[in-house]
């Protein structure tokens, strides 16, 4: 057998996102907070105080009865490729961009917990450790041993299940390849979900399916005149879906929205 | 003993009326302590910032109190580098302001870090491509040159001098005062600057968001500007306070009229520069990212009032007040118009640090408020009550004011 050690070009991880398809059930939310250790809320936790990688957020189309229309937008990290906001501003380097995956990666051992990033972040997808993390007596024993938990006082953020490629990684090695197939590497939240809403893959492959689809009509980026190139795209045939997660935030009523 | 060490030819209150002055202050500043002290053992979990308002009071507490504190290195500026010798009548208190200011600000920062044990780090991995790394590493060589500069005032202290030796090294100190006023000017007008530009470069935040000369957005400069207005004003405005509290005559109107005249001409060019920066902002920043400016504005109670107050109310008509000669000999208009100058910088970093953060980005994200817990307005207070016992007795037992022995002396005017 001959190793095949090459590596090839870096890799652009992304994901499109099918709106039509989410239901708003929360099994990606669920599946990542197992996957990546995150601790069951503290009991005075609220949903601004909580950590949640991905939250799922329903949007309206402000019609009225029967004309009226819901749809789920989840937000993670965007994974931004161009003039990433968090990780220019992080005073000792503790968020970097992967320059082989595009991912976009948070050092909780390195965080001094400033919340500057949270800030910077355009999509509000950072969350702080406000608490130490507590598992009920028990429940430490489903930790994910690939996945660090993290300390109070520091931030996290959705890294596209890190822990994961890595362990594909290491089959693909086992197997003599200089990389994981396409397949091998999902994040846990694809793989939860019950319509397959979510498609992940290498968007700098032209022939993946990720790509395929972020290459197709219906699909947008959150703020993408920020400039900031997310690699994660959002998909629909509902014209009103892309009118509300791209217009202009003022001319929203607040009682549209709940996230 | 307490007489002792007060300063000759100046007079002070009774050690039991200092006594009962301080008590509340202490008491406060206690409170504050154990506020502070929550939070840093049980975590930021008592504070009600969340994921949405990742700064909140503490921030903005930091960037106004060092604005304030801006006093100290400008007056260094003009009286060490430019000779401005009138100004040697409030250098020393100029400098105990600024020593308060900058050490309160780094105790709340210190406090306000999820793991204030690792603050190191920025110095031993820093990103030098962040505006916090800037400021980080020049807040910390600052306090160490205002820590340095509050040296020979100390040891002008009526006791300490009667050990020749102090005598000696205060007047060694002096000689490099001026190297020191120079990197404190250095190190401040960057500090200042990265403060701003802190916000400024958050491409994330549209409304923030500023575009800039070479790495440095125009709220860099804007900073610089305002700070450098605010701080002589400030100055202005503690003397009096001292003044009237301690109720003796501490400076010369000549002295506060030239605070008001530096404070005036600073601030109608920082009205100035801040009036383009909005226009551009208006016209061409905002729209580019996608957004109207008009839109920041729809949300209540942030609204367009907030933008006039900033400029015309709090910017140009005390500039106009301080640049008027006749007014400028009239305490109350002086007075006046520092507090007014005091209040804009207050503002204007309250709109930058919290209105920015309030102001969703998402389009499908709703606009938040924050109201501060009890721990944070503790510590907040903590800060102010601290500021108030090291300069209370440094106003006792230090000469702050080199002319209150000269004016105690002479029978008082009448407009002084």
């Amino acid at each position: 057998m001959t190793m095949d050690t090459k590596r090839k070009r870096p890799a652009r991880y992304g994901m499109v996102i099918d709106v039509d398809r989410c239901t708003g059930c929360g099994a990606c939310m669920i599946a990542c907070a197992v996957e990546n250790n995150v601790p069951p809320a503290q009991p005075e936790a609220t949903d601004r105080t909580g950590i949640t990688w991905v939250r799922v957020y329903q949007i309206h189309n402000g019609a009225s009865f029967p004309e009226n229309r819901t749809a789920f937008v989840p937000v993670m990290c965007q994974q931004c490729g161009h003039q990433t906001p968090c990780v220019s501003v992080c005073p000792q380097q503790a968020v970097d961009v992967d320059r082989e995956t595009g991912i976009v990666g948070q050092m909780p051992q390195r965080c001094l917990g400033c919340r500057y990033c949270m800030a910077a972040c355009p999509y509000h997808a950072r969350y702080f450790n406000w608490w130490d993390p507590v598992w009920p007596k028990g429940m430490e024993r489903t930790l994910n041993p690939a996945v660090a938990p993290r300390m109070r006082g520091v931030v996290e953020k959705c890294n596209f299940c890190q822990g994961r490629l890595h362990a594909a990684r290491e089959r693909a090695a086992a197997a003599g390849r200089a990389e994981p197939k396409p397949g091998e590497y999902v994040p846990a939240c694809v793989e939860a979900c019950p319509t397959a809403a979510i498609t992940f893959g290498d968007l700098a492959d032209e022939n993946s399916a990720a790509a395929e689809q972020a290459r197709g009509g219906n699909t947008f980026r959150l703020l993408q005149k920020l400039g900031t190139e997310p690699k994660v795209y959002y998909r629909s045939s509902r014209p009103w879906v892309h009118q509300v997660a791209q217009q202009d935030f003022g001319r929203r009523k607040k009682e549209e929205i709940r996230g | 003993m307490d007489r002792a060490l007060i300063s000759r030819g100046v007079r002070r209150c009774s050690p039991r009326q200092f006594l009962l002055w301080l008590v509340p202050w202490a008491a406060l500043a206690a409170f504050g302590a154990y506020s502070a002290g929550l939070c840093l053992v049980r975590g930021l979990n008592q504070t009600n910032m969340d994921n949405r308002f990742a700064f909140g009071l503490w921030i903005f507490l930091d960037l106004t109190v060092i604005a304030l504190g801006a006093g100290a290195f400008f007056t260094g500026f003009l009286l060490y580098i430019l000779k401005r010798h009138e100004l040697k009548a409030v250098i020393n208190s100029a400098v105990v302001i600024g020593f308060v200011c900058y050490s309160g600000a780094v105790v709340v920062l210190m406090v306000d870090v999820g793991q204030p044990l690792r603050a190191w780090f920025t110095f031993w991995h820093p990103n030098v491509h962040s505006m916090l790394t800037e400021v980080t590493f020049c807040i910390t060589c600052y306090l160490t040159v205002l820590a340095i500069e509050y040296l020979p005032i100390l040891l002008k202290n009526r006791k300490i001098r009667q050990v020749p030796s102090f005598l000696v090294f205060e007047f060694e100190l002096h000689k490099v005062m001026y190297v020191l006023a120079g990197v404190g000017t250095f190190l401040s007008f960057f500090h200042q600057g990265s403060l701003g530009g802190l916000y400024g470069v958050l491409r994330g935040r549209p409304f923030a968001f500023r575009e800039g000369f070479a790495i440095w957005p125009s709220t860099f400069f804007l900073f610089i500007l305002s700070a450098a207005a605010a701080g002589p004003a400030f100055i202005l405005l503690t003397t009096w306070l001292v003044s009237k509290i301690s109720r003796k005559r501490l400076v010369k109107l000549e002295v506060m009229a030239e605070l008001g005249r530096i404070s005036g001409v600073l601030l109608i060019v920082y009205v100035l520069a801040k009036a383009v920066d909005t226009l551009v902002w208006i016209n061409e920043t905002a729209p580019a990212t996608g957004f109207a400016a008009h839109q920041f504005y729809a949300w209540r109670p942030f609204g367009t009032w907030i933008l006039f107050a900033e400029i015309v109310v709090f910017g140009l008509a005390p500039a106009l007040v301080l640049l008027d000669e006749k007014k400028r000999q009239r305490t109350g208009w002086l007075v006046g118009a520092a507090v007014l100058v005091c209040s804009g910088i207050g503002l204007n970093r309250f709109v930058l640090t919290i209105q920015t953060l309030a102001l969703p980005t998402l389009p499908f994200d709703a606009f938040l408020s924050y109201t501060p817990s009890w721990q944070e307005v503790g510590t907040f207070l903590a800060v102010i009550a601290y500021g108030v016992l090291v300069y209370s007795l440094s106003f006792r037992y230090l000469p702050l004011f080199p002319q209150e022995r000269e004016l105690a002396e002479v029978p008082r005017v009448s407009g002084d």
